[in-house]
């Protein structure tokens, strides 16, 4: 007897555990299956463009913050470095060096919210979360001697950054260069290996390269398909070309790549972190300009490597105080951009590993 | 007045106390009334214990999920936090009984009754200690299957009368897990029947005199892992998985509804524990304290075992769990109950050195079946761990030199 049966289709989110915030799918499943899906986003828009289009150039970096807000720094960077491109300045070295620091532990933290919340969505039931956090606690305490905020950071400034670092914070930053590899390898013992984690994202939803470089996808994701495109190698900023780094790419492109990707990747930084620390000389942090500057009309375009991919702040001047347009390149929000494709035939289970795998946030996805 | 309740002292105190003082004298035939007031003051005695037993047991978890998740847990009710599952119980009576508009109300609020009824029907054959038990059941262990898996009508009806697709989902896998699980477990039950001779709970507690965890290692493993699958414990708790259907079948409840599915949980975690006690750790037997209390921190230490699985493993997706059950506990199932039958055939009463023997083969049994079905399930699939090579990408020297 053959049963009759219908696909339902089911509105996943912007309200559930797993969506990272307020997203939104429109799934059909087959069952367990996933038949099509189209994905809804906008209700975390803020309308960040338009308000910086309305301020200060220097107001616009508290903006900024409340992109993806758990990589404040990097996207604090990518805003001042288009500014600076906008009024060809240069930045003191102590000041460069700082910045590439605040970036790479900002990344780190990034990264550990992206592989705890990814075991999260597998089902390890919040364990994984709370060792994660253990260690980004450690890099905010950090933040916080540099500016005084953990979370919303505004720690950098056109030409430079806020303020030199308080007496006390190389120690401890010493010490988290010494913890971090160990907590990382704990991490790994945990769960590279266990075997439940292996049949649940090896092989699963695979992305090939032809297809993330049509997509546009950047970062970890399109890394994870064997890749090697880093914009730190490929359009070095500040001072990412003194420091010596591999580039971590993946084989197959499938959720256990995009997963041990990060992991990867937090080794790297910490080779630059301590790069950095050797490197770094006195001097001056900041560059000497006025309070209310007035770059020369024309436009510019810095694209970093966020924790997530390519972010870029698309400035125009028209000479005036105030951006006459700012145009966030959002990587998360891009990225998301292949999700069906990769989705559809796999399992309900699958659909929410994957998407916690491109690793999103919401606040800069809706901006 | 037959049957294993006379033997229980509560029971016979109150019969008698009812009997002698509350009838007035030349009433005859009012043993009846005796028997059910009696009766009826001695389920209260244990349902209220398993209850008070199992909402400290959420503190329990509670507590010790806290510590393997790196944080504290609950502290602030009362001293070390004691108090916090009075605390749950009250912010749960005290909220908002809601019903979905599109509910099937009666099988709605009939479900969570119904979930908690199989909890307690199981409760009435499982002895807490050296002679106390409601009902020393000659079937019991067949009873207890037979029961638990009516569990699964309550979470189906639950999820139906819902009319939420996330119930639906929940109940479906819930459905789909519970059958394919109930077979291994009912398998590694029968070798711990064939070895004893009984299906009564109290005579397999009396014949291990070696525990059962030592001679069946395979049922051991077979029942532990299919009764985290049938309690929807970790690494099988797809019925209410959190992350991909947010609770399941229970997603439309709250209030004391939800609160009455939850305690059922965490009463069936229990019950577990202490099957798992009963059947393969000698229950109250060589107590070093008195019996009941022997018997309790035993199952508080099978719990345990639970409460670490549940900190440490990722869920499996609902297709890895049924091929788990069909593929590899079925034929683990088959092959140990084959083995306690020819055992049972050979010595067919066994002497204590007989059964060292006995232990010795199975657990080369266990071990060689466990590595061949591993390593057949695995076939075909497993893929070396590190594919993801740090720097080098695949046909390049060093990512360094692309640029």
């Amino acid at each position: 007897m053959a049963l009759n049966t219908q696909p339902v289709t089911i509105n996943i989110g912007p309200h559930h555990p797993s969506t990272h915030g307020v997203f939104r799918m429109r799934v059909t499943f087959d069952g367990e299956n996933i038949q099509d899906m189209e994905m809804v986003v906008g209700y975390l828009h803020r309308g960040t463009e338009k308000l910086a289009e309305e301020r200060q150039y220097t107001q616009v970096i508290t903006l900024t913050d409340r992109l993806d807000y758990v990589a404040s720094m990097t996207n604090n960077q990518a805003f001042v470095l288009s500014c600076e491109q906008l009024l060809h300045m240069q930045v003191p070295e102590r000041g460069m060096y700082l910045r590439v620091i605040a970036a790479e532990l900002q990344r780190i933290a990034s990264h550990l919210i992206g592989i705890g919340f990814f075991l999260q969505d597998l089902g390890a039931f919040a364990t994984p979360v709370m060792y994660c956090f253990r260690e980004r606690e450690r890099i905010l305490d950090l933040f916080e001697m540099l500016c005084g905020a953990r979370v919303t950071v505004s720690y950098m400034r056109i030409g430079g950054v806020f303020a030199d670092t308080p007496d006390d914070f190389w120690p401890a930053y010493r010490r988290l260069l010494d913890d971090l590899p160990n907590y990382i390898d704990e991490l790994d013992r945990l769960l590279s290996t266990n075997e439940i984690l292996l049949i649940r994202t090896k092989n699963v939803a695979i992305l090939d390269p032809a297809q993330a470089i049509n997509g546009s996808i950047t970062g970890p994701v399109l890394r994870s398909t064997g890749v090697a495109w880093d914009l730190r190698k490929a359009n070095p900023y500040d001072v990412y070309d003194r420091l010596k780094f591999d580039v971590p790419v993946g084989a197959v492109g499938d959720n256990y790549d995009r997963f041990a990707i990060r992991l990867a990747e937090i080794r790297q930084s910490l080779r630059m972190l301590q790069q950095c620390a050797i490197q770094i000389e006195p001097g001056p942090v900041r560059a000497t300009m006025e309070m209310l500057f007035r770059p020369p009309p024309g436009e510019a375009y810095v694209p970093i490597e966020s924790p997530k991919g390519e972010l870029g702040f698309y400035l125009v001047s028209d000479g005036s105080i105030a951006p006459y347009r700012c145009h966030v390149r959002a990587p998360s929000y891009i990225n998301l951009s292949l999700l069906k494709e990769m989705l559809v035939g796999w399992k309900l289970a699958d659909m929410i590993v994957t998407f916690g795998s491109i690793d999103i946030n919401m606040g800069e996805v809706d901006r | 007045m037959e049957g294993a309740l006379r033997d229980n002292t509560i029971f016979s105190s109150v019969y008698d106390f009812v009997l002698n003082h509350v009838v007035p004298d030349g009433w005859d035939g009012w043993e009846w009334a005796a028997y059910g007031i009696a009766a009826m003051s001695v389920i209260m005695l244990v349902v209220n214990s398993l209850f008070a037993l199992t909402t400290w047991y959420t503190y329990f978890e509670r507590r010790l999920l806290g510590r393997f998740q790196n944080r504290i847990g609950p502290n602030r009710a009362g001293p070390f936090g004691l108090l916090q599952p009075i605390a749950d119980a009250i912010k749960l009576l005290t909220k908002e009984d809601t019903l979905p508009r599109a509910s099937d109300r009666l099988i709605f609020n009939v479900a969570p009754v119904l979930m908690l009824a199989t909890t307690f029907m199981i409760v009435a054959v499982i002895p807490f200690g050296e002679g106390s038990f409601l009902a020393d059941l000659n079937i019991g262990i067949l009873y207890i299957s037979g029961v638990s898996s009516m569990a699964v009508i309550a979470i189906l009806m639950a999820g139906w009368a819902s009319a939420n697709k996330y119930a639906m989902f929940g109940s479906m896998r819930a459905v789909a897990a519970l059958i394919s699980y109930e077979i291994p477990v009912v398998l590694s039950l029968l070798s711990v029947v064939i070895l004893t001779g009984s299906m009564s709970l109290v005579d397999i507690v009396e014949g291990q005199s070696l525990p059962y965890l030592l001679v069946l290692p395979l049922a051991f493993l077979v029942f532990v892992v299919g009764i985290s699958a049938e309690l929807n414990r970790p690494p099988f708790d797809l019925a209410e998985a959190e992350s991909e259907i947010i609770a399941g079948y229970h997603t439309e409840y709250s209030g004391m509804k939800f609160g009455i599915f939850q305690l059922a949980e965490f009463a069936n975690v229990l019950l577990a524990s202490a099957i798992i006690t009963l059947i393969f750790l000698q229950g109250w037997r060589w107590a070093i304290l008195p019996s009941h209390l022997w018997f309790l921190l035993k199952v508080f230490g099978t719990a345990t075992l639970f409460i670490w699985i549940r900190a440490t493993l990722p869920r499996l997706r609902i297709d890895q769990v049924l091929a788990f059950a069909w593929k590899f506990l079925l034929p683990l199932g088959l092959i140990n109950v084959l083995a306690a039958a020819i055992e049972k055939l050979v010595w067919a009463d066994p002497s204590n050195s007989e059964l060292l023997l006995m232990a010795t083969i199975n657990w080369g049994v266990a071990i060689v079946a466990v590595a061949v079905f591993a390593t057949a399930v695995n076939n075909g699939r497993h893929v070396p761990v590190h594919t993801v090579i740090a720097g080098v990408p695949p046909g390049v020297s060093s990512a360094e030199g692309v640029y």
